[in-house]
């Protein structure tokens, strides 16, 4: 896969992903070593009333929350759970959405259309509002968040992919393919697949970001894991009436959360801009 | 007329989709949760009662049923009655639609203000100190959740510093209700400490709101010019010494600016959408607020309202930004 | 004979992903008052680098000007202040006509903005050192003067109905007419040169040669110099009165034209005129291929698929006169008419 490791090689020049990758990476170690990282590691569950809401000390070094609990060793959980989230949600999305994409990029007509009417219909609704409707229909639940997450992300997979395969389609080189006899089918897998893979790698890393934004918002709403989960938007809703005497409670989480999109967004960034051709920037003579 | 054209395009779908999306929401609402009517019945209804109310609110039809009667009504214009506030539903969107939409107005003419300025100079300085600030802001922009966001400064400025409220849109008595829209009708009436009020209680709110916003916008005008800088008439008039000043203000700004009017129209649907996150937040008596709280309240039927209202309000959108593009962009104009 | 235009020795650098191209190689160039100059070479021989460095065009951030000198009327523009240049000598003294003309304009603007603006800074009524910017009112009497100089150019290049014309936006125009457009542009400010880059690559063969007899006939009548670059012999050979020849980097051979396409001197121009396709069907091209531009051959960049190439040709060869106008950069020129056996 000498393809692949041309782009790992050119994303490594990139400053800005490499940043986003060390946050990505950062976050995955927290979230697969948090029973060595944590200090608390017993917090998750268990309470400590006596505790409650102190500051940061060298004991606890984010601080306790209403609960007692050890802030950071929490934090640390919750990245498990937004990890989780991010990662299924998106990836189902991602199941749903190319196949959509590419059927109804694939023919031409009425069926087409209705497929994307469909995801049409599930974009214009403001995706914050129909993941909570969702969530909140079938209860607040780690399954329902991300069955809600899914349910709303899939439509830009969808587009995306479609586009990609028109443009594709209308292409020349695939004129001429199908001039030489080869099957309309065998075409999309061996053409367009290939070309709309950069996209869709693309989307899926700024979908992570975006999904794990939504998630804790549907947290924050108390739509999300049910106590004692660390659900990091949850906690940050948990906080809010300690304000603003136990500020800690409040920025941790959201740093985490601020962090880990960061992660994302920025990688996405490079990676688009190392995977998508069209939109580099002139490096090399364009005549000659 | 083209224009013409295009727009009764845009409406031919606009049925279908709005027909979707009201399927969908029906769905939702009835389809999923195990009894809306015991919802609505209460907790101390016996069986029984619960049976005559199922009559009686017609939930003993058949869906299709159910559903065009829903959409016959929904064509006359009435929504039905929310649970909880026993009023009309399209009553209380009312009531409730001018705080909204002071808030995503403010926030957005904030967001293009600052926004486009800063892409357009961000671009022709490229890779200079202001560039590279600004690209953290951006970045920033997109990755901070904003309810924390709004949080966060309500812990800054009103609880630390005391310089804005809390929350609400307004504490005392409102300025004389003409438009709905307080700063509006401050300004109106010349009532200045209402208006100064008022102000105070958006600011943070709208900064909430707008920040998110204001970095796509930057990215995106970014984006843009950087790309018209690339083009071949760019070139050619580079390579026949137009002074520089005339090819950015007036021919790259212009091109850049076409696709800028798109994001703008794309923009308040996002903003509506993060308003309802933000209106939680400050406790802003906006359509946002009624809307999480009637779905967490399980009131269906001001969920199903709110639903096509914001879809609606999504859709007409889009229509504007297309009639808007075609204006902008002359070559629109003769396909 | 003082040339208008005198290239030496121009060294130019591309930073791209593979390494460092250098991309022009020590070019010597000459241009005299008005002739038509062709410069011929396959594509990426560097004939558009070439152009854009005399205009002062390369890429800021990707291309570097290693040395040499560009001396216009006298004074070396890649050593003038930057601000000179663009005001009297881009547009003004040196004008362009671009490969596309389909994308050289602003689609937004009406053709009559674009032309008027070119006008208001580089009007030979503004002076010879155009207007100076912030210019916030185009002077009256000028507009009028200028406006009527635009009609009587877009006349010239056989654009019909001028006036109506230009209100138009530039996709209502057909390819041909967009070209006329930009040769009609490239003449207003009366030029000393014109740098014409492909004008005819982008357009039907049909009317490539109307085209070009057309500019030929135009710079002809007012005595305008053009540095013309192709990748097409026939054009060259259409309107040009001297040809000069490029290989990866590196300019092979000067000639009046007549003297170019009869007693082709250079290896490379004679393979290059050979294989032109002929009636007999037969094809000759040049066996292998363009060397790459980051590790380019020593010397003659040509001689690793010359036959007649000898060690001593890893050492690039001075300038040869074969003739008083007939310059060849080679160690072993070849002598005689090109024939089947090149």
């Amino acid at each position: 896969m000498s393809a692949a490791w041309f782009v790992v090689r050119r994303l490594a020049r990139d400053r800005s992903a490499l940043v986003g990758l060390i946050l990505i990476g950062a976050l995955l170690l927290a979230a697969l070593l948090a029973p060595v990282l944590a200090t608390h590691p017993d917090d998750v569950f268990e309470l400590h009333p006596a505790q409650r809401l102190q500051a940061p000390s060298g004991n606890h070094w984010l601080g306790t929350d209403r609960m007692g609990a050890d802030v950071y060793s929490r934090l640390l959980f919750g990245a498990r759970i937004t990890i989780l989230i991010g990662v299924i949600a998106v990836g189902a999305s991602l199941l749903v959405g190319v196949p959509v994409g590419l059927v109804a990029g694939h023919f031409h007509g009425w069926f087409s259309d209705l497929l994307m009417r469909v995801s049409d219909i599930f974009l214009a609704v403001p995706q914050v509002v129909l993941a909570i409707a969702i969530a909140q229909t079938l209860g607040p639940s780690l399954p329902n968040v991300i069955l809600a997450l899914s349910a709303t992300y899939w439509p830009w997979f969808a587009r995306v992919v479609y586009a990609e395969t028109r443009v594709v389609q209308k292409e020349i080189f695939v004129e001429s393919t199908v001039a030489l006899g080869a099957s309309p089918w065998r075409l999309t897998a061996l053409h367009v697949l290939p070309n709309i893979a950069s996209p869709i790698i693309v989307r899926a890393s700024i979908g992570m970001g975006f999904t794990i934004l939504t998630a804790a918002a549907l947290g924050f709403l108390g739509l999300g894991p049910p106590p004692p989960t660390p659900e990091w938007g949850r906690t940050i809703a948990e906080s809010r009436e300690f304000l603003p005497d136990a500020w800690w409670y409040a920025a941790a989480p959201g740093l985490a959360i601020f962090l880990t999109v960061m992660g994302f967004n920025l990688l996405g960034d490079g990676l688009r801009d190392v995977l998508d051709p069209r939109l580099r920037r002139g490096r090399t003579p364009r005549d000659d | 007329m083209r224009l013409l054209a295009l727009a009764l395009r845009r409406l031919a779908w606009f049925v279908p989709t709005l027909l979707g999306l009201l399927v969908l929401t029906f769905v939702i609402s009835r389809v999923i949760p195990a009894d809306p009517v015991a919802l609505v019945a209460g907790e101390t209804a016996t069986p029984a009662q619960v049976e005559a109310l199922r009559r009686q609110l017609g939930y003993d039809r058949p869906l299709p049923v159910q559903f065009v009667g829903y959409v016959a009504r929904l064509a006359q214009g009435d929504m039905g009655t929310s649970i909880f506030t026993r009023r009309p539903i399209v009553q209380d969107l009312a009531h409730r639609l001018p705080a909204t939409i002071e808030l995503t107005v403010v926030a957005m003419v904030v967001s293009v203000l600052a926004g486009v300025p800063l892409g357009v100079v961000s671009a022709l300085w490229r890779n200079s100190v202001l560039d590279h600030a600004v690209r953290v802001v951006t970045v920033s922009g997109l990755a901070i959740a904003s309810f924390w966001l709004g949080i966060m400064l309500q812990l800054l400025f009103a609880m630390r510093l005391g310089w804005t409220p809390l929350n609400g849109r307004l504490q005392g008595f409102p300025p004389e209700a003409i438009t709905g829209f307080y700063l509006v009708d401050a300004a109106l009436t010349g009532d200045g400490p209402a208006f100064g009020a008022a102000l105070r209680h958006l600011a943070l709110p709208a900064a909430t709101l707008a920040f998110p916003a204001l970095a796509t916008l930057v990215r995106f005008t970014r984006a843009g010019v950087l790309d018209v800088m690339q083009s071949n008439f760019v070139l050619y008039e580079r390579a026949m010494g137009l002074p520089r000043p005339v090819i950015v203000w007036k021919y790259t700004l212009r091109s850049a600016l076409t696709s800028t009017v798109t994001q703008i129209g794309l923009l308040f649907g996002i903003l509506l959408a993060g308003a309802v996150v933000t209106e939680a937040v400050f406790d802003w008596p906006g359509i946002g607020t009624y809307a999480v709280s009637s779905i967490l309240q399980s009131d269906y039927n001001a969920v199903m309202g709110f639903t096509i209202w914001a879809g609606t309000i999504f859709i007409v959108v889009n229509l504007l930004v297309d009639v808007v593009q075609t204006l902008v962009d002359p070559r629109e104009r003769a396909t | 004979m003082t040339e208008l235009l005198s290239v030496r020795g121009l060294r130019v650098d591309f930073v791209t992903d593979g390494g460092v191209a250098q991309v022009l190689d020590g070019i010597n160039l000459d241009v005299g008052p008005g002739e038509v100059v062709g410069l011929v070479g396959e594509s990426g021989c560097g004939k558009t680098t070439l152009a854009r460095a005399i205009l002062g065009i390369l890429p800021a951030g990707a291309a570097r000007v290693r040395g040499g000198e560009v001396r216009f009327r006298g004074a070396d523009l890649l050593r003038q202040d930057p601000a000179v240049v663009n005001a009297r000598v881009r547009g003004k003294a040196i004008t362009f006509i671009p490969q596309d003309p389909s994308t050289s304009f602003s689609p937004l603007f009406p053709v009559q903005t674009q032309i008027m603006d070119l006008m208001k800074w580089k009007s030979p009524r503004a002076g010879d050192g155009g207007a100076r910017w912030p210019l916030w009112r185009y002077p009256r009497g000028r507009y009028r003067a200028d406006r009527e100089a635009v009609l009587e150019t877009l006349r010239a290049v056989q654009i019909p109905e001028p006036a109506r014309a230009l209100r138009r936006l530039p996709h209502e125009f057909s390819g041909g007419q967009r070209q006329r457009l930009m040769i009609a542009m490239a003449l207003l400010p009366q030029p000393d040169l014109i740098i014409a880059d492909e004008p005819t690559t982008a357009l039907d063969v049909t009317i490539q040669a109307q085209i070009l007899r057309l500019l030929r006939e135009l710079v002809k009548a007012r005595g305008v110099s053009v540095l013309f670059t192709t990748h097409d012999l026939g054009t060259a050979h259409e309107i040009c009165d001297r040809v000069v020849v490029m290989y990866a980097g590196q300019e092979m051979e000067a000639a009046p034209t007549d003297a170019f396409f009869a007693r082709p001197a250079h290896p490379y121009t004679r393979r290059l005129l050979a294989s032109v396709p002929r009636s007999d069907g037969e094809i000759r091209d040049i066996p292998g291929d363009v060397p790459s531009l980051v590790a380019p051959p020593p010397g003659c960049r040509f001689h690793p698929r010359c036959d007649h190439a000898t060690p001593e040709c890893q050492a690039r060869p001075a300038l040869r006169a074969l003739a008083p106008d007939h310059g060849v950069r080679c160690h072993h020129p070849v002598d005689g008419p090109v024939g089947a056996g090149a």
